[in-house]
């Protein structure tokens, strides 16, 4: 399956209530999906194309506010129509998933892969200081395997979820084992699980508002300290980070999403040239595995970051090893993806060759 | 005769709504808002919809309704309040979704959410509080304020080379096949209290039957903003706003 179509599945599989959504290529399939599968006549999910991407998010944050398993879709230019409302979920601690199939950029860009969202994935591109846990998936089954993973963790701590994927892993068809159908929540689980959400007064219990509000200093400021035990909360408990080859390495690569396949194959073709280099793949971009890329980068003579950017994320490669080693970018733009052997030259020219 | 046989519920001619909470209402002296909310939470009480209701509060003045309105409620993003009423009467059909919107965040940040919400035809009420100005951010120019009105930034009087001409956009709404009910109602009066009162039940009452997207709108006074007494602001909308915004329903579909 396509990886936008088996995230369409595996949200409905998951016993989604709901997906709201604006087209923009590349990740219409999702939308596409839904409405072909019909889920409303089989689970009763709802499937609705809003008028644009603002309202999309804002029918997520009432959704989510209900206490309901919600998620959008969305690339690149949609995704920042919807910051204010991640920023406004975020305050509000609801529990929604948003999808990010990014495509490059800045402006109307192009419709071809990219991951130049890194940042505003990651550094909360709306107002505010707030966090979304970001997952980056490398592979369809991933697209797959991180609906049921976003949603958990949200609800686990009641924020939002995103998957942040490059236009490469939205397109590209591998196989998939999709998950067992869950059931929907009920309305009367939903008041047990989320207590706080707004289901109207059953049996005149008090009242519950889902708001971002609040025009007293002192609690706003505790509010935000609440916030923030959480993200170290999540940090302390979520971060993950795959490692290929990392024990003897002396040279390392740091990469996500599609370039880190690629990167693994440039990792293969150096160690049959006899150079030591291994693979850090960051599968929670927020938290960053700080511990993980420091203790991978313990013995190397330097590190490779491989984005589809400018380099993002090599900033955060750099505050994790506290730039004790030489760390380089290498990235293709524009919508270009990079063969293997461009890796591998990287490598050469960036360190081997020295 | 005694006072306290006088005063016993048998002799009672009014009372306050339950659901409206003894919180101290922020909204000025004078203030439309508030006669909106006592009705709002009236024919909440008088439908039994208590366990039912999930209110939607827009940014303007009205953004702390869900303070004074003792039912569930979700604070939109100033402009967003039809998107959030869209997903939560989809997700509980069973519930009564309505908005509460000032005219800034219908009218103009929120004129996409509204008119498509409208044209879906959600099944959800909008209660629509025009007082032609932006209250809470102190008195700047809405779309629906009128030609020649001053405001904080019309401070000469609102000009059409300048910017443009008054927004009436219950008629917009009422060409639109998704509303099943638009009307204009005010609250300066006692007789015109009771209309809006009963406008907001009928909505209320096309929201549970499921017939389409009712909008109640409320031409309403900012005296603050206007500078003006509540008296005067009350003489003011009479002559100035029902010339542009008359009252009366501008659609009624009873399927
Ligand atoms: C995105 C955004 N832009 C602007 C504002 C500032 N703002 C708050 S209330 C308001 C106008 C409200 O006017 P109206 O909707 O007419 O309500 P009223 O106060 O008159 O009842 C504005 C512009 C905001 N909160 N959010
Ligand atoms: S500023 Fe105007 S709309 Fe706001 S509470 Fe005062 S009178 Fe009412
Ligand atoms: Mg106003």
């Amino acid at each position: 399956m396509k990886g936008n179509e088996a995230l369409a599945v595996a949200a409905i599989r998951y016993g989604a209530d709901a997906y709201f959504g604006y087209p923009i290529t590349p990740q219409s399939e999702v939308l596409e999906t839904l409405e072909a599968l019909k889920p409303w006549e089989t689970t009763g999910m709802v499937v609705l194309q809003a008028e644009s991407e603002v309202a999309a998010v804002n029918m997520v944050y009432a959704g989510a506010a209900c206490g309901k398993t919600v998620l959008t879709s969305t690339s690149s230019p949609g995704f920042s129509l919807m910051q204010e409302g991640m920023s406004y979920m975020a305050a509000s601690e609801v529990p929604a998933l948003m999808i990010n199939v990014m495509r490059g950029g800045p402006g109307l860009g192009t419709i071809h892969p990219s991951q130049a969202d890194y940042f505003q994935a990651c550094k909360g591109g709306g107002h505010g200081d707030y966090h979304a846990i970001v997952l980056a998936p490398s592979s369809v089954q991933e697209m797959v395997d991180f609906v049921a993973l976003g949603w958990d963790l949200a609800f686990k701590y009641r924020c939002v979820s995103m998957i942040l994927a490059d236009g490469v892993v939205g397109q590209m068809m591998e196989k998939v084992v999709l998950p067992e159908q869950r059931p929907r929540r009920t309305e009367e689980e939903i008041r047990k699980l989320c207590p706080w959400a707004v289901t109207g007064r059953k049996d005149m219990r008090p009242r519950n508002v889902i708001t971002s509000l609040e025009l007293d200093d002192d609690i706003m400021e505790a509010n935000n300290h609440r916030f923030q035990a959480t993200y170290r909360e999540i940090e302390k408990n979520e971060t993950r980070c795959e490692l290929i080859n990392t024990e003897d390495c002396d040279y390392l690569i740091v990469a996500f999403g599609s370039p880190a396949r690629i990167s693994m194959k440039a990792m293969e073709m150096a160690r049959e040239q006899g150079y030591k280099v291994g693979l850090a793949r960051p599968i929670t971009l927020w938290p960053f595995p700080v511990n993980q890329i420091r203790e991978a980068a313990k013995n190397v003579k330097g590190i490779l970051c491989v984005e589809l950017a400018t380099g993002q994320m090599i900033e955060d490669v750099k505050l994790a090893i506290e730039c004790s080693k030489p760390v380089e970018h290498f990235g293709r733009l524009g919508g270009n993806v990079p063969a293997p052997d461009e890796i591998l030259n990287a490598l050469h020219e960036k360190f081997l060759d020295k | 005769m005694e006072l306290n046989k006088i005063i016993c519920p048998e002799n009672r001619v009014y009372k306050k709504p339950e659901l409206l909470n003894d919180t101290h209402m922020h909204y000025c002296p004078g203030c439309s808002h508030g006669v909106v909310h006592k009705l709002v939470a009236q024919v909440i009480e008088e439908m039994g919809m208590q366990e039912k209701a999930i209110g939607v509060s827009p940014v303007g003045c009205a953004v702390f309704a869900y303070n004074y309105i003792d039912v569930d409620w979700l604070q939109a993003a100033h402009g967003r309040a039809p998107a959030m009423a869209t997903a939560a009467k989809r997700l509980m059909p069973d519930k009564l979704v309505f908005t509460y919107q000032g005219d800034g965040d219908l009218a103009a940040i929120g004129t996409a959410e509204t008119i498509h919400a409208c044209n879906r035809a959600e099944n959800i009420t909008i209660i629509f509080i025009n007082n032609a100005i932006y209250g809470m951010t102190g008195g700047q120019m809405a779309p629906t304020t009128l030609l020649g009105q001053k405001t904080a930034t019309c401070p000469y009087g609102r000009r059409v080379d300048l910017n443009g001409y008054p927004l009436a956009i219950a008629p917009l709404l009422a060409q639109l096949d998704g509303t099943c009910y638009v009307t204009r109602q005010s609250v300066h009066n006692v007789a015109n209290v009771r209309k809006t009162k009963a406008a907001i039940r009928k909505a209320f009452e096309n929201s549970m039957k499921g017939i389409g997207t009712s909008v109640v709108e409320v031409v309403s006074t900012c005296n603050t903003g206007w500078k003006l007494s509540p008296e005067k602001a009350n003489e003011w909308m009479v002559e100035n706003m029902f010339a542009k915004y008359p009252l009366g329903d501008l659609k009624n579909r009873e399927e």
